[in-house]
């Protein structure tokens, strides 16, 4: 039954993840699943940290496919998304050619036949070989279809966007000399957001719209073990059930699934079995990223320390 | 199935989500992907297709629940048949079920509901209800008022007249019988009771949603109660983000103008002449410049209140707003407005200058003599007050020179028009010297008069 294929291909997609590297929710693996099969880009928002460029990646590395990375900024434009005309090139070859074109011209009679001649000029540096792709047009161009992943759009202007909705939903651009550049097979498109600004209808329209959050204890233990494989099993549990303890704090920025790993590479590095007091003082700092947050979340280190403990015993 | 997951996008319209029919699309191919069978899997692929932001993905998830948590024969039920059947089963039930899962008395004569009610066989009710809820189309349910009459079309259309006609007869027959189908008719009328209040639950959310918001949009906003100021918040904030997308697109389309020779002949200095790069003309247009004067005296400092609050969520579309509030004497509050959550805003600007008795001479003097030099030529300045100054001085002279000063001086009262003048309403001598002098009691009018002053700056 096709029902039965889906569920298995879901899975599929979460073992492929897992086996980069990159340990998926279920909801996370359902938007990969769909994206292949129905082609539309995904839109993952969430905190910064949560692993949503890291998700483009681990796709790419999956399929074995090519990852082309465009990051966004205020007053990224056109030129430099999509292509750009090579008008170095286009000139020097103008002025070389310059004999060429007197001969060309020279069999002209009229002013008229030579404006003619021209004009079949003009299209050979208006073609392919002038044009320079940016990561967009580039995408579209892998034969072998890629990934693409179109960072932080929310830190774009919102005109960038538009320029967007054309390669969203049909896979194609449109260069006004050349026409239509349509995808030899449509990339996985993976955009990321955190939700700077709103982004338009239109372009959330065009996705499927993914939200990575912070994880679930579980889930998160098992993407320290995936990425961490030297930590042992109880100062996992503990510093997993620390974190999300830390996390119902009112802080400036709360520790991301980046952060977690980042804290147990270093308490490997420090070869601490489990945790204390003193050692989760002293690597505040790797977890939290202002002296606010560090402050304010030093006076309940030792309760939260028992805390992870105790949910241990039981869990 | 189909009918099923339209049924669904509407309850999701419900739920405010915004379902548009190429959405509702995408959601079918989704779902023809991953099927029915796993719940799941089918509420992470909807979430995905119809959901635009995590707010509409926990409404959505709510909405699904609610949603299929309907009655579910088909799961209890053997399995005969192969293909897709929905979730929440709409097919009648079949004349099998009916009979070899009751083992009561003969019910020999009488009609297809009673044999259903006196067999007990709950499955076979419940998919009868559903599939009695579609005929009555349950899912035009707008208002709470309409339970009765969904109720009751629904009992017609499973055969509650042939129903009472049975009663009848075997009250006199079988007396025991017919109490025995009393009391199943009781469950039945309840079940439809609650599946009608489910289906108020789900579609009908738009719909009281926008009444709410129409009656919220023309109540008076000095007259809004405690438990609706919450939702007049959020109404505002609204109004604001509409108003910032109406007014933040055009601009940066005007922008360009004519082909600015000079600058680009110089850019292009480095080919010759030839003009690869072109440089545009900018038109020169007003950045918005607002002056806010709100009176923050007990009669009007709920309307101030939310004045506030739009003017300082569209801080977006206006670079450069400065707000000021008095009652007795005026101070400046955008900072407080800025750096702090609308409520504790609120209070702080309360505490410091609010709930006094007017005074419009001393606050107008206090503006002229600290912060006549924030006026330019560009300024609109709009004072929100219902000008009544406690038959003090009111100073209409400083009111003059700010008008001069500004570009612009927009006046909003909140009492009408009518009342102007009346009592110790100095609205008549203020408003000769405003370019525009309305009132502006409910949202609504607020809406209006922001988006002309901001209009008024394209």
């Amino acid at each position: 039954m096709a029902d039965q294929k889906a569920s298995t291909s879901i899975e599929a997609v979460e073992s492929g993840l897992a086996a980069q590297g990159y340990i998926a929710s279920r909801q996370i693996a359902t938007a990969v699943y769909l994206s292949q099969q129905i082609e539309k880009p995904i839109l993952v928002e969430g905190p910064a940290g949560v692993g949503k460029t890291e998700l483009a990646k681990a796709i790419a590395a999956w399929r074995g496919m090519k990852m082309i990375r465009l990051q966004c900024y205020e007053g990224l434009d056109e030129a430099k998304a999509l292509y750009e005309w090579k008008y170095a090139k286009q000139l020097l070859y103008t002025q070389i050619l310059k004999d060429k074109l007197g001969e060309v011209l020279g069999g002209a009679q009229t002013l008229h036949a030579a404006l003619d001649q021209l004009h079949d000029f003009g299209d050979v540096f208006f073609s392919k070989e002038f044009v320079e792709p940016r990561p967009l047009l580039q995408a579209l161009e892998q034969p072998g279809g890629c990934v693409l992943l179109i960072d932080e759009i929310d830190k774009s202007d919102a005109e960038f966007e538009s320029l967007l909705l054309e390669i969203l939903s049909d896979f194609q651009v449109t260069i006004p000399e050349l026409g239509t550049v349509s995808a030899i097979t449509p990339p996985t498109v993976i955009l990321t957001s955190n939700s700077e600004r709103d982004l338009g209808d239109a372009l959330k329209r065009r996705c499927l719209h993914l939200h990575i959050g912070f994880p679930e204890q579980r889930l998160e233990e098992r993407i320290v073990e995936s990425r961490v494989p030297g930590i042992s099993q109880t100062l996992r549990r503990q510093m997993v059930g620390f974190i999300h303890e830390i996390r119902t704090l009112d802080l400036k920025k709360l520790p991301s699934v980046s952060e977690t790993i980042d804290w147990a590479r270093a308490l490997v590095l420090l070869q601490s079995g489990e945790l204390d007091t003193d050692i989760v003082k002293d690597t505040l700092n790797v977890l939290l990223k202002y002296e606010a947050d560090i402050e304010a979340a030093a006076p309940h280190v030792t309760t939260f320390i028992a805390k992870a403990a105790r949910s241990n015993v039981f869990g | 199935m189909r009918e099923n997951l339209h049924r669904f996008f509407r309850a999701a319209r419900g739920a405010g989500v915004h379902v548009s029919p190429a959405e509702s699309i995408d959601a079918m191919r989704a779902v023809a992907q991953v099927g029915f069978s796993d719940r799941g899997i089918l509420r992470d692929a909807l979430l995905l297709t119809l959901a635009k932001s995590q707010d509409e993905k926990l409404a959505l998830g709510d909405c699904f629940d609610l949603f299929f948590r309907q009655p579910e024969p088909r799961q209890e039920r053997p399995k005969t048949n192969d293909n897709d059947t929905p979730p929440a089963g709409r097919q009648p039930p079949s004349p099998g079920t009916t009979n070899d899962a009751g083992g009561g008395p003969p019910t020999d004569g009488l009609g297809p509901l009673a044999q259903m009610l006196l067999s007990q066989d709950r499955n076979a009710i419940a998919a009868a209800i559903a599939s009695a809820a579609s005929a009555a189309s349950l899912s035009d349910i707008r208002y709470s008022t309409q339970r009765g009459i969904f109720s009751s079309r629904i009992l017609d259309a499973m055969g509650i007249q042939r129903l009472r006609d049975d009663l009848d007869e075997l009250t006199a027959a079988n007396p025991s019988l017919a109490e025995r189908l009393r009391t199943a008719l009781e469950g039945l009328r309840e079940a439809v009771r609650d599946t009608v209040s489910q289906g108020l639950a789900l579609y009908a959310r738009e719909e009281a949603e926008n009444l709410r918001n129409e009656i919220l949009r023309n109540a008076p906003l000095a007259r809004i109660e405690p438990r609706q100021v919450e939702e007049m918040r959020a109404l505002i904030r609204k109004i604001a983000r509409r108003l910032r997308e109406r007014y933040c697109k055009p601009r940066k389309r005007q922008r360009r103008g004519h082909l600015d020779v000079r600058r680009t002949l110089r850019r292009n200095a480095a080919w010759g002449g030839v003009p690869f790069l072109t440089a545009w003309k900018r038109k020169h247009r007003d950045r918005p410049k607002i002056v806010a004067l709100c009176d923050v005296s007990g009669s009007v400092a709920r309307v101030s209140d939310f004045f506030l609050l739009l003017i300082h969520s569209l801080h977006e579309v206006v670079d450069d707003v400065r707000s000021f509030a008095f009652s007795s004497h005026l101070i400046e509050v955008s900072d407080i407005l800025e750096s702090n959550s609308p409520e504790a805003a609120m209070a702080e600007i309360m505490s410091k200058v609010g709930f006094g008795s007017s005074d419009y001479g001393s606050s107008l003097d206090d503006f002229e003599h600290e912060f006549m030099s924030t006026l330019t030529p560009q300024t609109t300045v709009i004072v929100l007050g219902d000008a009544r100054s406690n038959n003090l001085d009111p100073r209409a002279d400083i009111l003059r020179r700010i008008s001069e000063r500004s570009k612009r001086l927009v006046w909003l009262n909140p009492e009408g028009r009518m009342v102007w003048g009346f009592g110790d309403s100095e609205m008549p001598r203020y408003a000769t010297f405003c370019s525009v002098a309305r009132q502006c009691a409910t949202a609504q009018q607020l809406e209006r008069a922001v988006s002309d002053i901001v209009a008024s700056y394209q």
